[in-house]
């Protein structure tokens, strides 16, 4: 059973600030996960092998939630207004809302995961990481075009004015606070690398594809973590 | 300067020819048979439907953590992209400069 539903983001002073949607298995079970998907084209790529993470979970007793983060998928926000810190404070306040227990953030989810909560960093990526491949993937596509750009001469601008990347369109706090970026794990979270599920990313894939086999590895180690193996 | 060429060398072109296959076949998504019988002349962007600007952008980020070099906007041109022994000549000079 999938469930779709809303949750709220409180506003500074009480009262509601903003209302997104999650996904969530939510059978009010013990063990709540939190999941921050991959951003912008990332996410698309691996949606599929995301919710096919949360129905394993399910299967095996564990409640899971995939909010939506302000400007992201049906949210309302513009995408352009968001900023990392902004982001941050949403992830909480989902973790909260939702009552979640634990967290398993995915690529540059990582950068958002609360680090009050217990859980797992699956191939976390960095900003600069994330930017430099945004920002490569424009200057292709601009070269095709007959239009001459550099991703220094973006990256400027882009600090500056903002930019449109693969049709994501990110304000300058964003890219700013990006290029600094790191996935730094809670004390109570570990890192499980691409290289502990098999096979190649599906993030890298030039297509959204799914593979059954790693989603069931990522499900097995997210369930031996929470037996109390080491994940 | 005289580069004295060392012993292994052939093994560790094989050993990058490989490991950029395996790449490719990684970030296409495309079969490993298929993409080890590329030989100097095969064909890649322009010819591979999968590879659009969007996943030449992953496959050079790719190449660049997994080969531990760096790629700049000027290197890449449409030369480079053309033939899997282009692309391999490429991550060899960027490997081996001289």
């Amino acid at each position: 059973m999938t469930l779709c539903f809303t949750w709220n983001i409180p506003a500074p002073g009480g009262g509601v600030a903003g209302e997104e949607l999650c996904v969530g298995f939510d059978r009010d079970r013990a063990v709540r996960l939190l999941v921050l998907p991959a951003w912008f084209d990332e996410a698309n790529k691996l949606r599929r092998f995301t919710l096919e993470v949360m129905r394993r979970l399910d299967g095996a007793g564990i409640d899971s939630l995939l909010p939506d983060l302000p400007g992201c998928n049906e949210s309302l926000a513009p995408l352009v207004d968001q900023t990392l810190e902004g982001w941050r404070e949403a992830a909480a306040a989902a973790a909260e809302a939702l009552r979640a227990t634990h967290v398993l953030a995915i690529r540059a989810g990582a950068l958002l995961a609360p680090s009050a909560l217990p859980g797992w960093h699956y191939a976390a990526q960095s900003g600069p990481k994330l930017l430099r491949g945004m920002l490569r993937a424009r200057v292709i596509a601009s070269r095709e075009s007959g239009i001459a750009e550099t991703s220094e001469g973006l990256g400027d601008e882009g600090r500056e004015r903002g930019l449109v990347l693969g049709g994501w369109a990110l304000g300058t706090a964003m890219i700013r606070a990006l290029e600094r970026a790191e996935p730094v794990p809670g004390p109570a979270q570990s890192a499980i690398p691409q290289s502990a599920l098999g096979g190649a990313g599906l993030w890298l894939r030039a297509e959204p594809d799914h593979d059954a086999a790693q989603a069931d590895r990522l499900a097995a180690l997210i369930l031996g973590g929470l037996a109390g193996d080491a994940p | 300067m005289t580069i004295m060429p060392t012993p292994d060398s052939a093994a560790s072109d094989a050993a990058l020819e490989s490991e950029l296959k395996d790449l490719i076949a990684d970030v296409l998504g495309l079969d490993r048979a298929q993409v080890q019988a590329f030989g100097p002349g095969s064909g890649l962007f322009g010819h591979l439907p999968e590879l659009d600007s969007m996943a030449v952008a992953g496959l050079l980020t790719e190449m660049e953590d997994r080969l531990g070099i760096v790629i700049e906007d000027d290197d890449v041109d449409g030369a480079m992209l053309e033939t899997f022994g282009a692309l391999l000549a490429f991550a060899k000079s960027k490997l081996d400069p001289l």
